[in-house]
């Protein structure tokens, strides 16, 4: 069966005060699948992500999200392509000043014209699919760890994205608050019919929801493909990230 | 028959919804996009709808997302309102589970805001402002007094360099901008008096107001509101900063009092120093007077200075010092009490700072009164 590609990076080199962190990456992203960026620290996982989410230019290189070359769009078409996505960043980015209600309405009030009660419901909806209903009125630091990863998430998927992006969202976690956090972007992912990106480290979560992974290892693509041909790889390095993390 | 169009992104109008008879047929998707406009136009077509009955029929919608979906429920749920039976059909089976899934009992919550009495809310703000507030400032102040005496005499509890790093930082990097402030301050004095004084033909008082103006009030309070908002505000962000990303924490668990480690110093450098910085105050506000008696009143700096001998008393020396060092105090410990008391968060940091400096100057002015009673009444 073809899957539709829905985000695809040709030829990406990036380097900083001429280090180079990424040389000439390529892989593809296909809809509705859960797509996992994984590598060691440092390896380039998050600066892929910003390069995709058009925080850096991409230079030299090609980045295609949902059919267009983000390179050629201007400012207007780049807010309209990015409204399909979600961001779920590693830390929340939860605005401390704002209730968490009034943080997951946020890009409602700004990108839509639909009056304030439709607003505040369609908060509470997407506060509801991740159980935290009960937390629209209360402030970002009232949070513990795992909800504030939670409400991240409402914000992130409050616009109905087509495709959600994670940033290590299992930083700081607990094993049972991973785990519980994994099953919830999963069920997600269903729900909205959602393509997911992740960047992670976490190898639990990584055999528990990921459909595919890219793997990075000095500054290159060395693996693409499913889950179960990269736990069949004969390459050391992925034989080692996934053993270590079983404790062999 | 009424339809309705809706400008798509394309810029390409088309029909998405029509009202015919009693029935609102929807078509193609109602999304993000399109629903804002669905809803306000549909509110306005049916303020005067009569019929008993409304009918949805969503077989012609392909695509809907939560905003669709919390949108033709909060249609229904305003046509219900005016006693009319409201039925939504025909739904597809994809469309039929976003109604599932984003249907209006996902949007309700238990949570309620308690509801008070302003009195209970007068009351619960006193006890809030006299438990946290007054007795905690009360017991930093405490704690800061104890360490400062404990640690004056075993200097193996303090890190070498620290006090005199912390000198420099609060006084000595103040004293430009001081002596500066000063000496305008003391011109602008002896300028606006000259005009009166010379009515009088007393212009020689000049050198009396000025100096006492100077040594016994201006000098140290001037000083003080100028080192709380410029060193007072850093005391404050630095330690809300450290609390913000847990370096306090850190400094707990590795055994260190952080009173101890980040007030102590800084008391220590504040206190040494705001005495001298009074003095060049006093001295940069008296030379301003000095230049104004001169260029206006035609008052030699000989006779000025000569005339100083009689207007300069130890007491308001004296004075001056205490002073200082009472609001050197304020100071310190008003950043620190700020800062401590940081909520999580950048925007924490900002409010401790300015509340910290708002707080220290409110302070000082109130000191200022009392010690002026205590001293001259």
């Amino acid at each position: 069966m073809d899957l539709e590609k829905i985000l695809e990076v040709t030829g990406l080199s990036v380097s900083f005060n001429g280090k180079p962190v990424l040389s000439d990456i390529s892989f593809t992203v296909y809809n509705e699948k859960i797509t996992v960026i994984l590598g060691g620290s440092g390896s380039g996982k998050t600066t892929i992500l910003k390069h995709i989410l058009g925080l850096y230019p991409v230079e030299p290189g090609k980045i295609s999200l949902l059919g267009r070359d983000i390179a050629t769009l201007d400012e207007d078409e780049q807010k309209r392509l990015y409204l399909k996505m979600g961001v779920f960043y590693q830390k929340g980015g939860l605005l401390s000043s704002l209730t968490v209600g009034e943080n997951v309405a946020l890009p409602l009030e700004q990108h839509t014209n639909l009056p304030d009660e439709i607003i505040k419901e369609i908060a509470l909806q997407k506060l509801s699919l991740v159980n935290l209903k009960d937390t629209y009125h209360m402030y970002p630091s009232q949070l513990s760890g795992g909800m504030l990863k939670r409400a991240a998430l409402a914000r992130a998927i409050v616009m109905d994205p087509q495709m959600l992006f994670c940033d290590e969202p299992g930083s700081g976690l607990d094993p049972v608050s991973l785990a519980s956090l994994d099953k919830l972007i999963t069920d997600l992912k269903e729900q909205l019919q959602m393509s997911v990106v992740m960047v992670t480290h976490e190898v639990s979560s990584i055999l528990r929801i990921a459909d595919r992974i890219i793997f990075l290892e000095d500054q290159k693509v060395i693996f693409e493909g499913t889950i179960s041909d990269a736990l069949a790889s004969d390459k050391e390095s992925i034989i080692n990230f996934f053993n270590k993390s079983k404790g062999h | 028959m009424e339809t309705g169009a809706i400008k798509n992104n394309s810029s390409q109008n088309q029909h998405t919804y029509k009202l015919e008879g009693n029935t609102l047929y929807l078509y193609n998707s109602l999304d993000f996009a399109r629903s804002g406009y669905f809803v306000n136009d549909m509110l306005k077509r049916l303020k005067n709808y009569k019929s008993p009955e409304l009918i949805i029929n969503l077989a012609g919608l392909a695509e809907i997302d939560s905003a669709g979906v919390t949108a033709i429920f909060y249609l229904k749920r305003k046509i219900s309102a005016k006693n009319i039976e409201v039925r939504i059909t025909e739904a597809s089976d994809s469309v039929y589970k976003k109604l599932e899934l984003f249907g209006p009992d996902k949007a309700k919550t238990s949570f309620k805001r308690d509801k008070t009495t302003f009195l209970e809310f007068l009351g619960t703000k006193l006890h809030f402002f006299f438990r946290f507030y007054i007795t905690e400032f009360i017991l930093l102040t405490a704690d800061v007094f104890y360490w400062s005496f404990h640690d004056l005499f075993s200097p193996k509890s303090r890190r070498k360099g620290e006090v005199s790093n912390q000198a420099v930082l609060i006084g000595v990097n103040a004293t430009l901008i001081v002596v500066v402030m000063m000496f305008i301050i003391g011109l602008v004095i002896a300028l606006q008096s000259s005009a009166q004084l010379r009515n009088f033909g007393a212009n020689i008082f000049v050198v009396d107001l000025t100096v006492i103006a100077m040594m016994a009030q201006m000098g140290p309070l001037i000083t003080a509101i100028l080192v709380a908002g410029r060193s007072g505000s850093a005391i404050a962000a630095e330690i809300a900063t450290m609390k913000v990303t847990a370096e306090l924490d850190a400094l707990k668990t590795m055994g260190l009092n952080p009173i101890r480690f980040i007030v102590v110093p800084k008391m220590y450098g504040c206190l040494c120093t705001i005495p001298f910085l009074t003095i060049l105050a006093n001295v940069a506000g008296i030379a301003g007077g000095m230049l104004a008696a001169y260029l206006f009143l035609d008052i030699a700096p000989e006779v000025f200075i000569n005339r100083m001998g009689h207007s300069i008393y130890n007491k308001d020396i004296m004075t001056g010092v205490i002073k200082s060092l009472v609001y050197g105090s304020i100071i310190v410990l008003t950043g620190s009490f700020f800062g401590f008391r940081v909520k999580e968060g950048a925007e924490g940091v900002g409010k401790s700072t300015t509340v910290a400096v708002v707080v220290s100057i409110s302070l000082i002015i109130l000191a200022d009164s009392i010690l002026g009673l205590v001293f001259y009444a």
